[in-house]
């Protein structure tokens, strides 16, 4: 076992860990938290996948503004979060139950591809990853119009959000 | 180097804590806070794919960085849901919002 594959499992282990933490933990703004916690540790498996700019992508937008928004959202609705509440509904074994069989399906379903086996990377092209993938936002052959429109998207979100959250009436 | 079947096992494990959190929570944030970890372990799996299958393209980032943008949406305009039924309704218990239902 190398270096990198310890520190995936290390990684793996704090991903995997505060997620738990996240879908049981009592008090939401703990669950809150928990989520920045698994975020970093997804941030650091896209580092060891060497795609740094995804892994920066990952600190800046998930960690620097969703989980700020999750944070606000918490406070704003802070009444029903008495830490005596039950977090989990009354089906919450079934929910568990589904889980655990959706994750035997994954696996099961994972191992009968012929490439789970893969054990290298392919090696990485010589080429800057941020240049290219800059230019393949813009280049209209490439993804220009996915862009345009995730663009659009975040336009009507934005509107749509302060609409739906405006004070009224 | 780290096999493929780890982070794909790591992505599948983090996809099924995010729906647990889906169908148990009672929390309407805190079922939106299970969709954060599920799109999280749909983009570990599109970064693993790029890495191990076409790391001269760009594809699998630029799906990646898209998948970003649809999380960013999604949860501002969720978030604003659980805003205004929280003035409305004061409440935010998945279990009590039931003015659809009849």
């Amino acid at each position: 076992m190398n270096a990198s594959q310890v520190l995936f499992l290390v990684f793996a282990a704090l991903t995997l860990g505060s997620a738990l933490m996240v879908v049981t933990t009592k008090k939401m703004i703990h669950a809150a938290f928990w989520l920045i916690a698994t975020l970093f540790g997804v941030a650091a498996l896209y580092a060891l996948l060497n795609a740094g700019f995804i892994a920066m992508v990952q600190l800046v937008v998930y960690v620097g503004a969703i989980a700020i928004l999750f944070i606000f959202a918490v406070m704003l609705t802070r009444k029903d979060l008495r830490d005596s509440a039950k977090s989990l509904n009354a089906n919450w074994g079934w929910a568990a139950l589904f889980s655990a069989l959706m994750f035997g399906g994954f696996a099961i379903l994972l191992r009968q591809w012929d490439g789970f086996g893969m054990k290298e990377a392919g090696a990485l092209p010589a080429t800057d990853m941020i240049t290219k993938l800059g230019t393949a936002l813009v280049t209209p052959t490439q993804y220009l119009l996915p862009f345009e429109v995730a663009s659009v998207l975040l336009l009507a979100a934005l509107i749509g959000a302060v609409y739906v959250a405006a004070t009224n009436k | 180097m780290i096999p493929i079947s780890w982070y794909l096992i790591v992505a599948a494990a983090l996809f099924s804590i995010g729906l647990f959190g889906v169908l148990a929570r009672k929390n309407a944030v805190a079922i939106l806070l299970g969709i954060e970890l599920m799109l999280n372990a749909v983009n570990i799996n599109l970064v693993t794919f790029w890495r191990y299958n076409a790391p001269a393209t760009v594809t699998g980032q630029v799906f990646a960085i898209i998948v970003f943008a649809v999380a960013a949406a999604e949860v501002a305009v969720g978030l604003a849901l659980v805003i205004s039924i929280y003035r409305n309704r004061k409440t935010v218990i998945a279990d009590d919002l039931d003015m659809m239902k009849w």
